[in-house]
């Protein structure tokens, strides 16, 4: 009988009490509030602790039931008794990122000089000033090294920032469809993004909470957009082809004909319900701070002398953060002389492929944990 | 899931592969190109300590590698190699792959590049049994070594020992150390330039350095 492992939901904690918590913009935080889940029990040594980054919309619901969409975890795929990322075997932790919305300080959350919710008086906020945060629950949480560090798009660019700015506090990295900056055609569709939140009245130039109002329409727009870019062609012809939405012919109006477009407004209007619009905009220009190059001079000196052993992973079809990113960071790994291991995964799932039951991925990323494992001395 | 144990651990290495470990100097950095499932850098981590990486075509035989603790990367001889910095590694391994690579001679340009020196191990084409099925066949060799049809093989810049050293030489690249092997395994004590070297050696195994 497999004994189900604690999962440790909705845990808070309050950092940088004492010593505020710079930011990369200049600008000092302190008490900042950050949301957690755990999975998995701790060992002795403090050996087998694995952070788990997420995504843009991801969440710290990464294998527990999100409250809000009342939905499976986000990566059960990956995480559980007996999987990959083994609970019976790690302890696990994933933080909600700083300017996130589902309980760690976003702007969302109250500020407290003010009384009222953030909104755009929250400072800019960058993928190291996340990572910074995610130290100091390190800290908190008395892990001296993560065992691994794993994450995919932006989450797999907070991994790279772990191993850049923290490299003898994680073990192993392993960062999956991500690059090491975003590209101009990542921006674009970001700018796209926001410019929709922004031109709906309801978003009240930020101050939509305080108005009591949601700029639904806004940020419904902006995850169609982005889905879009998530998935492949070939994928998308395969799901929907041109087949219409519940009618026998085309109506000859707006309405969804398309079952892709019914899709997509399903998609957009679902995340309304869980994302908050200023949160979107603060995250998505996080992502387009990101340069790990231009902080570092060369993205080889970023990793330059670590003895963090990485596993990088990138998809065929991921016309997002395509191979040509992950083989840059490849290469400076190399340049490096780091121990990195990589492939191309065959798929036609686009970028979401590192969210989903792709079986050679989990061949790929198992074998890397097992084998890292065995040299960690993690039984 | 792969399994660890049942991958194919050292004691299990091909002959030629033996030849080409023994080649290498104990903990030194070593990248194997075209590692296949990284029998040979297994067993060189296994048996001299090496610092290795690997880099493999296929996607399966990276995951293999993973799986067995190796650092491989997904990549190709061809393409990939000018991404490494000059004399990142001691040794640049090329093990039966300079066949089936697409500019053979830029290759070996990048492994003396990439690493102070470089062994290459090749099958020899002029091989009596090669020449044997042409002459007498009229037919494209197959053996036992090299069982693929000319239609379906991945060797496209087969050479003979002979093509090889003389490239070596306009290279300006000195074989520091040869080995050759007979159809059997053997190791024939022939010079490398001789007609019967180039004739009774199935394969050879080069030591290559560049002053």
């Amino acid at each position: 009988m497999t004994i189900i492992p604690p999962t440790s939901n909705h845990h808070t904690v309050i950092l940088g009490k004492d010593t505020p918590m710079p930011l990369d913009c200049g600008a000092m935080m302190s008490d900042i509030t950050v949301a957690y889940n755990t999975y998995g029990t701790l060992n002795e040594d403090k050996s087998n602790a694995i952070l788990i980054c997420h995504a843009l919309t991801g969440d710290q619901f990464a294998a527990s039931r999100q409250p809000v969409t009342n939905k499976d975890g986000w990566w059960n795929i990956l995480i559980g008794p007996g999987r990959i990322l083994d609970t019976d075997k790690y302890f696990i932790v994933c933080s909600n990122v700083l300017g996130g919305c589902m309980g760690t300080t976003g702007p969302k959350e109250i500020d407290t000089e003010t009384g009222k919710p953030y909104g755009l008086n929250f400072p800019i906020i960058t993928i190291g000033d996340m990572v910074r945060l995610q130290a100091l629950l390190q800290d908190y949480l008395e892990i001296p090294t993560w065992f691994s560090v794993v994450g995919g798009s932006m989450g797999g660019m907070q991994v790279l920032q772990w191993a850049a700015a923290y490299p003898e506090r994680c073990f192993s990295a392993i960062p999956l469809a991500t690059a090491a900056k975003h590209s101009a055609q990542n921006i674009a569709f970001h700018e796209v993004g926001r410019q929709a939140v922004m031109a709906d009245p309801n978003w009240c130039s930020g101050k939509y909470l305080e108005e009591d109002k949601v700029p639904r329409a806004g940020l419904a727009v902006a995850r169609m957009a982005a889905h879009v870019t998530y998935l492949s062609e070939s994928a998308l012809h395969r799901k929907f082809g041109r087949n219409l939405q519940d009618r026998e012919s085309l109506t000859y109006g707006f309405d969804a004909d398309f079952q892709v477009e019914s899709y997509l407004r399903y998609q957009g209007m679902n995340f309304v319900d869980r994302f908050d619009a200023n949160s979107y905009l603060y995250i998505t220009r996080a992502m387009d701070y990101f340069d790990l190059a231009r902080d570092h001079g060369t993205l080889a000196n970023a990793f330059k002398g670590t003895e963090t052993r990485f596993c990088v992973v990138s998809f065929s079809s991921d016309w997002l953060f395509p191979t040509s990113e992950s083989k840059e960071v490849v290469k400076a790994l190399n340049a490096a002389g780091a121990n990195v291991s990589f492939v191309e995964i065959e798929t036609d799932k686009g970028h979401d492929a590192f969210l989903l039951d792709v079986p050679e991925m989990l061949q790929t990323i198992g074998g890397f944990m097992e084998s890292t494992a065995r040299s960690r001395g993690i039984a | 899931m792969i399994d660890a144990n049942k991958l194919t651990r050292p004691q299990d290495i091909r002959v030629d592969l033996q030849l080409v470990a023994e080649m290498v100097e104990s903990g030194s950095r070593v990248l194997d190109v075209g590692c296949a499932e990284g029998t040979l850098l297994d067993y060189l981590v296994a048996t001299k300590n090496v610092d290795g990486r690997g880099i493999e075509l296929s996607q399966e035989g990276v995951n293999t590698c993973v799986a067995k603790g190796l650092s491989v990367v997904q990549g190709d001889a061809d393409k990939d190699l000018v991404d490494y910095p000059d004399h990142a590694f001691d040794y640049a391994l090329l093990s039966q792959t300079l066949q089936a690579t697409h500019r053979p001679k830029d290759v070996i340009d990048q492994l003396l590049r990439v690493g102070k020196k470089a062994v290459v191990s090749f099958p020899n084409f002029a091989y009596w049994q090669c020449r044997a099925y042409l002459a007498v066949k009229g037919r494209m060799p197959m053996t036992s070594d090299l069982d693929y049809a000319w239609y379906e093989t991945p060797n496209i810049h087969f050479c003979t020992l002979r093509d090889f050293t003389v490239l070596c030489q306009e290279l300006n690249i000195s074989i520091d150390e040869c080995v050759l092997v007979g159809g059997k395994g053997q190791i024939l004590n022939y010079e490398v330039n001789s007609m019967r070297a180039n004739l009774f050696a199935a394969q050879g195994v080069f030591l290559l350095s560049r002053d």
